[in-house]
C-alpha cells in the first residue's frame, strides 16, 4: 500500500533511495552495454531486456519526483530535467544517446585511428586516417605556393600576429599608429610579400595561393572592405537625397539577391569580357572586389537595424548642438548604432569566412578546397571523412574565436550600469 | 527701435494636412524671457522646435540672430550652435561620459582644443552642480542629474538662446525643483530664453511674457502679471482655472 502512495515528503526517505538506485542501473546498463558491450540484464526476455533500462529509469525519475522536497540538489534536479514524465523521459533519451555515442567517436577519431606512417596503407585501422592530414598539411596551409617560398607567407602572418598581440599592451595613444598600421599599411604590405616580384622576391601568381592562408587573406581583404562600404550604403539608404538614397537601395537589393556562387562565377568569367581589350585585373582581386559588395550589401542591413534602433532625440540633440551631417554620424550615432548591432556584425563576419570555399567554382583552392582536390588524387581516394572533418574543425575554431571577440567586445563597451 | 533676437512673420506648419502652426508672429528681444504654455498638441513644441529648424516652417519667416531660416539656408549649423536646446527627454548621449557628453561639441563645431574644452565643461558642470559626476555614463545618473547636464552640454557651446522644450516634464515631482533652481539661475545671468513648460511657479518668478498657445495659434500674448491676474481671453481662463 505505502509502496504505490505518491512520491511525497513524507515517504521521501525510501523513495529517493530506490528511485535514484533505479535511475543508476539503468544508466550503467547502457554503459556497460555501450562501452564493453555487456548485457547485464540477459537473463530477462530478450523484448523486455532491450526497452528495460527505460523503463527502470522511467519509474526511478517518477519515484524521486518530490515537489518541495526540502533537499535543494534534488529540487534543482527535478526542475531542470525531472518536471514532469514526458521531460523524464526526454532526458533518458538524451543521456542514453550521449552514452552510445562517444565509444564509436572515440573509435574514430582516436583509438582507432592511424597517425604514423606516409601513405594510404599505413591506415589499417578502422578510425580515421590522419595520415592524410599530415600529409598533405602543408597543402592545405599553403596551397600550390612554392615550397622554398613559403616563409614568406609565414612572415607575412608573424607580423600580423606580433602587432595584434604588442598592440593589446600598449597605451591609447600608441593604439591609433598600431592600428593604422594594421588598417592602411599592413594589408598592402603583406600582400606585396606574398605576391613578390620586386625587392627581389620571385613572383607567385595569385592561381597558386591556397588553402588556409587563401582563406585567412581572402577573410581579411572582405571583411577590412566591407565594413566601411556596409556603413556608407546602410547611411545612404537613409539619405534624404533620393539619388543616393535609391542608388543605395538598388545596390543593396541587387546584391542581397544574386546568390554569391552566381557573382564569383560572374566576376571570373563573364566580367573579363566587359574589359577592354589588353586590360587585365587578377582573378583573385576580381573574386576579392565580389566577395567585398556581396558581405557589404549584408552590413549595409545590418548596421541600418541599429541606425534605426536609435531614438530620434540622439538626432536632434546632436543637431542641436550644431554638428553636421558627418560629425553627427560619426561621433554619435555611428558609435551608438555599430554596438547595438554587434552581435549581427559578428553574424555577418562569420558568414563571409564561411563563404571563402565557394571561390572553388573560379577554381581558387582555400582549406576546403585544397581538401577536395586532396581527397580526389588516386594515391589517396576514400579520405572526404578525414578531409572535411578538418576543415569543419579549423572553420570551428576560427569562428569560435572570432564570436569571443565579438561577445568580448560587447561587455568592453557596454556603459549601460 | 529695440533689436530682435528672434523675429517670426505669419509662420504657418503642416505636418501632412494638419495645420499645426497658423499664423505665428512672435518677437524676442536679447536677455527676454519668454514662457509659452498651452494644452496639448497646441503646436508649443513644434514652435520652439522651428526656432532651430529641427523643424521645417512651410509659410512665412523665421529670423535668429540676423539670419533667415530657410531652405537654402547654408550656416543652419552656426545658427544651431547659437541656439542651445534643453529636450523633455534629456538626449544625452550613452556611449560618452558626462565630461565628453559637454566638450564633444565645442572640439569638434567650435574645434576648441581638448584641454580648453574640458575646462569649460567643467566649469558649466560647477555652475548646475554636478561636476563631481563628470567622468559617469549618463545611465547611472538620476533624472534630474541628467537633465541638469543636458543643459550644461548646451552651456557648453555659449548660446545665445537657450530653447527648454518642456524639461520637467520627464521628471520625478522630487527632481523637479532642482532642475527648475538651474533655469532660475540661469534666468537672473541674463540668458534669453524661451521655455515650454506647465511649471506656473516657475513662469511667475522668471518670465517677462507669457504665451498661450492652443490649437496652433497663439491665444494671447501678455506680461506676466497682467497674463495671471488678467487674462483677455476665455480660452486661457479656462487653461489657467485647470492649472493653477
Amino acid at each position: 500500500m505505502n509502496l504505490i502512495a505518491k512520491p511525497s515528503k513524507e515517504n521521501i526517505r525510501t523513495y529517493v533511495p530506490i528511485g535514484l538506485s533505479l535511475v543508476s542501473l539503468s544508466i550503467l546498463d547502457v554503459f556497460a552495454n555501450a562501452f564493453f558491450n555487456l548485457n547485464l540484464m540477459a537473463f530477462f526476455p530478450s523484448q523486455l531486456n532491450y526497452f528495460l533500462p527505460l523503463i527502470l529509469g522511467f519509474i526511478g525519475f517518477y519515484l524521486i519526483r518530490i515537489e518541495f522536497s526540502g533537499v535543494r540538489s534534488l529540487d534543482i534536479l527535478n526542475k531542470n530535467i525531472n518536471s514532469n514524465n514526458f521531460n523524464a523521459l526526454l532526458t533518458l533519451f538524451t543521456i542514453f544517446i550521449i552514452i552510445k555515442s562517444i565509444p564509436p567517436m572515440l573509435d574514430w577519431f582516436i583509438l582507432e585511428a592511424n597517425f604514423v606512417g606516409n601513405s594510404k596503407d599505413d591506415c589499417t585501422g578502422d578510425g580515421a586516417c590522419w595520415v592524410f592530414i599530415k600529409v598533405w598539411f602543408n597543402r592545405f596551409m599553403y596551397g600550390l605556393y612554392p615550397d622554398a617560398e613559403q616563409w614568406r607567407i609565414n612572415t607575412a602572418f608573424l607580423i600580423l600576429f606580433v602587432v595584434v598581440g604588442v598592440s593589446f599592451f600598449v597605451t591609447e595613444k600608441l593604439k591609433k599608429y598600431f592600428i593604422f598600421f594594421l588598417v592602411f599599411v599592413f594589408p598592402f604590405l603583406g600582400i606585396k610579400l606574398i605576391s613578390g616580384g620586386s625587392f627581389g622576391l620571385e613572383y607567385v601568381e595569385s592561381a597558386a595561393w591556397g588553402g588556409l592562408s587563401l582563406t585567412f587573406i581572402i577573410s581579411a581583404f572582405a571583411i577590412l572592405f566591407c565594413f566601411p562600404i556596409g556603413v556608407i550604403l546602410a547611411l545612404g539608404r537613409r539619405s534624404s537625397l533620393p539619388a543616393i538614397k535609391y542608388i543605395s537601395i538598388g545596390f543593396i537589393e541587387l546584391w542581397r539577391g544574386v546568390p554569391l556562387i552566381t557573382v564569383l562565377f560572374m566576376s571570373a568569367v563573364m566580367f573579363p569580357m566587359f574589359l577592354p581589350d589588353g586590360t587585365f585585373i587578377d582573378k583573385l582581386i576580381r573574386v576579392l572586389i565580389a566577395i567585398t559588395l556581396f558581405e557589404a550589401a549584408y552590413m549595409a542591413e545590418v548596421v541600418r537595424g541599429g541606425l534605426q534602433a536609435l531614438p530620434k532625440g540622439q538626432y536632434e540633440a546632436a543637431k542641436s548642438l550644431g554638428m553636421g551631417y558627418w560629425r553627427m554620424n560619426a561621433l554619435i550615432i555611428l558609435p551608438q548604432a555599430l554596438k547595438l548591432v554587434i552581435p549581427g556584425i559578428a553574424n555577418t563576419l562569420l558568414a563571409l569566412v564561411k563563404d571563402t570555399p565557394l571561390i572553388f567554382v573560379v577554381g581558387l583552392m582555400e582549406l576546403a578546397g585544397m581538401i577536395g582536390l586532396a581527397k580526389t588524387n588516386p594515391k589517396w581516394l576514400g579520405m572526404a571523412m578525414e578531409g572535411y572533418v578538418f576543415a569543419g574543425l579549423v572553420f570551428w575554431v576560427i569562428c569560435y574565436a572570432m564570436s569571443r571577440y565579438s561577445q568580448n567586445l560587447e561587455k568592453k563597451l557596454s556603459t549601460e550600469r | 527701435m529695440m533689436s530682435k533676437i528672434i523675429e517670426l512673420k505669419n509662420v504657418n506648419k503642416w505636418f501632412d494636412k494638419f495645420q499645426v502652426l497658423k499664423d505665428i508672429d512672435l518677437e524676442v528681444a536679447p536677455q527676454e524671457k519668454i514662457v509659452i504654455c498651452g494644452p496639448s498638441g497646441s503646436g508649443k513644441s513644434t514652435l520652439i522646435r522651428c526656432i532651430n529648424r529641427l523643424e521645417e516652417h512651410q509659410e512665412g519667416n523665421i529670423i535668429v540672430d540676423g539670419t533667415e531660416l530657410s531652405e537654402s539656408t547654408k550656416n543652419i549649423e552656426k545658427i544651431r550652435a547659437e541656439v542651445g536646446m534643453v529636450f523633455q527627454q534629456f538626449n544625452l548621449f550613452p556611449h560618452l561620459s558626462i565630461l565628453d557628453n559637454c566638450a564633444l561639441a565645442p572640439i569638434w563645431v567650435k574645434k576648441l582644443p581638448k584641454k580648453q574644452a574640458e575646462e569649460i565643461a567643467m566649469n558649466n558642470l560647477k555652475r548646475v552642480q554636478i561636476d563631481d559626476q563628470a567622468l559617469k555614463f549618463p545611465g547611472q545618473l538620476s533624472g534630474g542629474q541628467q537633465q541638469r547636464a543636458a543643459i550644461a552640454r548646451a552651456l557648453c557651446m555659449e548660446p545665445k538662446i537657450m530653447l527648454f522644450d518642456e524639461p520637467t516634464s520627464a521628471l520625478d515631482p522630487e527632481m523637479i525643483k532642482e532642475v527648475l533652481d538651474v533655469m532660475v539661475d540661469l534666468a537672473k545671468g541674463g540668458m534669453t530664453m524661451i521655455v515650454v513648460t506647465h511649471e506656473m511657479g516657475f513662469a511667475k518668478e522668471v518670465a517677462d511674457y507669457m504665451i498661450f498657445m492652443d490649437e496652433g495659434k497663439i491665444v494671447e500674448r501678455a506680461k506676466t502679471k497682467e497674463f495671471f491676474e488678467n487674462p483677455k481671453s476665455e480660452r486661457t481662463k479656462l487653461f489657467l482655472s485647470q492649472i493653477l
